[in-house]
């Protein structure tokens, strides 16, 4: 959400609210993938179209570019693109790892959970039964469990960036249309990758990529770019109406009563908003946020130095780390609410659990990173790519 | 919930007699009972009241899947589509009422579609209960085929006057990390307004019961007392949708519901 960002800070300097904003997603991330929990009402996606995954993939592109873009300028495509294809590996053998966590809690569910109510909804287990078959379908990304659908779209994602971003360096408008084209094909086509047992991706690449390169372009001078049209007011009216109308309609959703207020010609013309393929209407409320978030909250906004801030910050700052703990910290959180019949009181306590230790872990990364002299400060000013706040 | 509550006081007020009248203050409420906002408000079943007008007996097929059958010990006996035709015998009496289930396990909403012209022309239904969904997830359908074989299968029990209520999937806290049914329960709602059919939504209901602790769907047990229980339930929270939106006795709803 760098967007307002000042010309000459944008290269050279980290923004912290792209931390704030990324911390804050991963947080709504982990809440709103504990399916009964009391305190994901409070995530944005109950208030409007898109939710944090925007947020996320957009952000991801934006420090992508940040971070491999100068290496791209100083050091040359091929070893830029050796860094990214090995940041690609290493979400890989995250999102492998959380498989594995994913199958001993399903093993344990169907070896101890049993009743003749839900016989039908079991036979989700029967993969169990073919082990080769699903292991080897997750190694190449086809097998997806629930939840588990965000980082196999980031290594897509990453690998197909090398090129992407060498024309984004040189033409990046080109490169902006030529991804809002695909994003184009993509709905009329019905572009996607396929999944195990059968269907496509539950995030299609080809369409998420148009966030995720929108952000790298936004990060390479697009920012400047658009400083006219962030000013507008009017561009900032039409993205609080827009904002406004989101949530009305929303409400609809949470009141089946006032559904009835909905005329159907919008309804037939709205619905359904998909999130598969980024429904426009999603990329327009992530867009109205932003212009909204920027407009508000300055880069060098001093709220960023807030205590109660840092550890969203820092969150933020291991965003894979981060993220691949609130995946595990949502299967055992529910685990746990499940295995007590839990009400709302420990859903609350499972809910502000599970953030205390994403803050402690990412403040336990950094002390890694700064006893091995990785710090987040002392890379920007080495100009070493592998940043870990600007962790792609 | 009091929220809820509120917002849904402040439109009945606003509406006046579109909503039904609040019948809260009537009987102490039964354990499995629906409160109004879980239920589909507006559509109708126009079918039936002329049906039970002109030949006094109600025929309704319900076409599913596993989740609309109980195995063990005299399952069928037990399981909601029976559990509906006797509450509709109770609270209907002078009505011949059949209720003939189709259910099938691993049955998808394409296979129910395809087979249903079959099922519409051998029974000869007023009312079609048509339960969807679970299956599709199992096997992840892609929601927009899902959408086409609801449409189809909507649009054959349309033409062959009857009516249509459809169920979606059961609340199933422990396979809810596993099975991602969200997407589909959307378009069941989506295709329901569309079509201005009506969507018994079994998801929501249930989880309602979960969280007032009517039922501890979270239990793990070979007992099939709860499923029989729930079952139960949900014939009766049907009973209750057929009798109120066909308009079939109003002077027993009130103490019913």
């Amino acid at each position: 959400m760098a967007m307002a960002s000042p010309p000459q800070a944008a290269t050279s300097e980290r923004d912290l609210r792209l931390d704030l904003f990324r911390g804050v997603a991963l947080w709504l991330i982990f809440l709103d993938h504990i399916p009964e929990n009391i305190v994901n009402w409070f995530t944005i996606r109950n208030y409007g179209f898109s939710d944090a995954t925007e947020i996320f993939i957009f952000i991801s592109g934006y420090t992508a570019a940040f971070v491999y873009g100068s290496t791209m300028r100083e050091r040359g495509f091929l070893l830029s693109s050796a860094r990214i294809l090995r940041r690609a590996w290493q979400i890989y053998v995250a999102h492998i790892f959380l498989f594995t966590i994913f199958m001993a809690e399903i093993a344990y569910v169907a070896a101890t959970f049993e009743n003749p109510l839900y016989a039908e909804e079991m036979k989700i287990l029967d993969f169990l039964k073919q082990p080769d078959v699903t292991i080897f379908q997750a190694l190449l990304l086809k097998f997806k469990p629930v939840n588990m659908d965000v980082l196999p779209l980031y290594i897509v994602l990453l690998l197909l960036f090398p090129p992407m971003l060498f024309v984004l360096l040189r033409h990046p408008n080109v490169a902006l249309a030529g991804s809002a084209v695909v994003y184009a094909l993509t709905w009329k086509l019905d572009w996607n990758l396929p999944a195990y047992p059968n269907g496509v991706w539950f995030f299609n690449p080809f369409a998420w990529q148009l966030l995720f390169v929108f952000g790298a372009w936004c990060a390479l001078g697009g920012t400047q770019r658009l400083a006219g049209f962030l000013r507008s007011r009017i561009v900032l009216a039409v993205a609080i109406a827009y904002l406004v109308f989101a949530f009305a309609i929303t409400l609809t959703w949470h009141f089946e009563s006032l559904d009835r207020f909905v005329p159907t010609w919008l309804a037939e013309w709205m619905y359904p908003i998909d999130k598969t393929n980024l429904d426009v209407l999603r990329f327009a409320h992530f867009l109205a946020l932003a212009v909204v978030t920027v407009r508000f909250i300055p880069r060098n906004w001093s709220g960023l130095k807030w205590a109660i801030l840092q550890p969203a910050i820092r969150c933020g700052q291991h965003s894979l780390e981060i993220f691949c703990l609130g995946v595990f910290l949502a299967f055992a959180g529910q685990f746990i609410i499940a295995e007590s019949s839990g009400g709302p009181l420990l859903q609350t306590a499972v809910s502000s659990l599970g953030i205390i230790i994403m803050i402690a872990t990412a403040n336990l990364t950094s002390w890694y990173k700064a006893i091995e002299g990785r710090s987040p400060q002392s890379r920007v000013k080495s100009r070493d790519a592998d940043l870990a706040g600007g962790e792609a | 919930m009091t929220f809820v509550m509120a917002v849904l006081t402040t439109i009945a007020l606003l509406n006046g007699a579109a909503m039904a009248e609040p019948d809260v203050a009537a009987a102490p409420a039964a354990p499995c009972d629906v409160p109004e906002w879980l239920l589909p408000a507006d559509a109708d079943l126009t079918h039936i009241g002329n049906e039970i007008k002109d030949r006094h007996r109600l025929d309704i097929s319900v076409v599913g899947s596993g989740s609309s059958a109980l195995s063990g010990p005299d399952g069928a006996r037990f399981a909601y589509p029976a559990q509906l035709e006797q509450s509709l015998r109770e609270r209907l009496p002078g009505l011949e009422i059949k209720v003939t289930a189709h259910v099938q396990s691993r049955q998808t909403t394409a296979d129910m579609a395809a087979g249903l012209p079959k099922i519409l022309t051998d029974d000869q239904p007023t009312l079609v209960i048509w339960q969807v969904g679970t299956v599709d997830a199992l096997r992840g359908v892609e929601p927009e085929d899902f959408r086409t074989s609801l449409d189809q299968g909507i649009e054959a029990i349309a033409a062959a006057h009857a009516d249509v209520i459809m169920m979606n999937m059961q609340h199933s806290p422990r396979t809810e990390s596993m099975l991602g049914v969200s997407a589909y329960a959307d378009v069941m709602r989506w295709v329901a307004e569309q079509h201005g059919v009506m969507l018994f939504d079994r998801l929501a209901i249930m989880r309602y019961w979960s969280d007032e602790g009517i039922f501890d769907l979270y239990a793990a047990t070979k007992d099939y007392a709860m499923a029989r229980r729930v079952h139960e339930c949900i014939g009766r929270s049907l009973a209750s949708l057929i009798i109120h939106a066909g308009h079939l006795d109003a002077g027993k709803i009130q103490t019913t519901r």
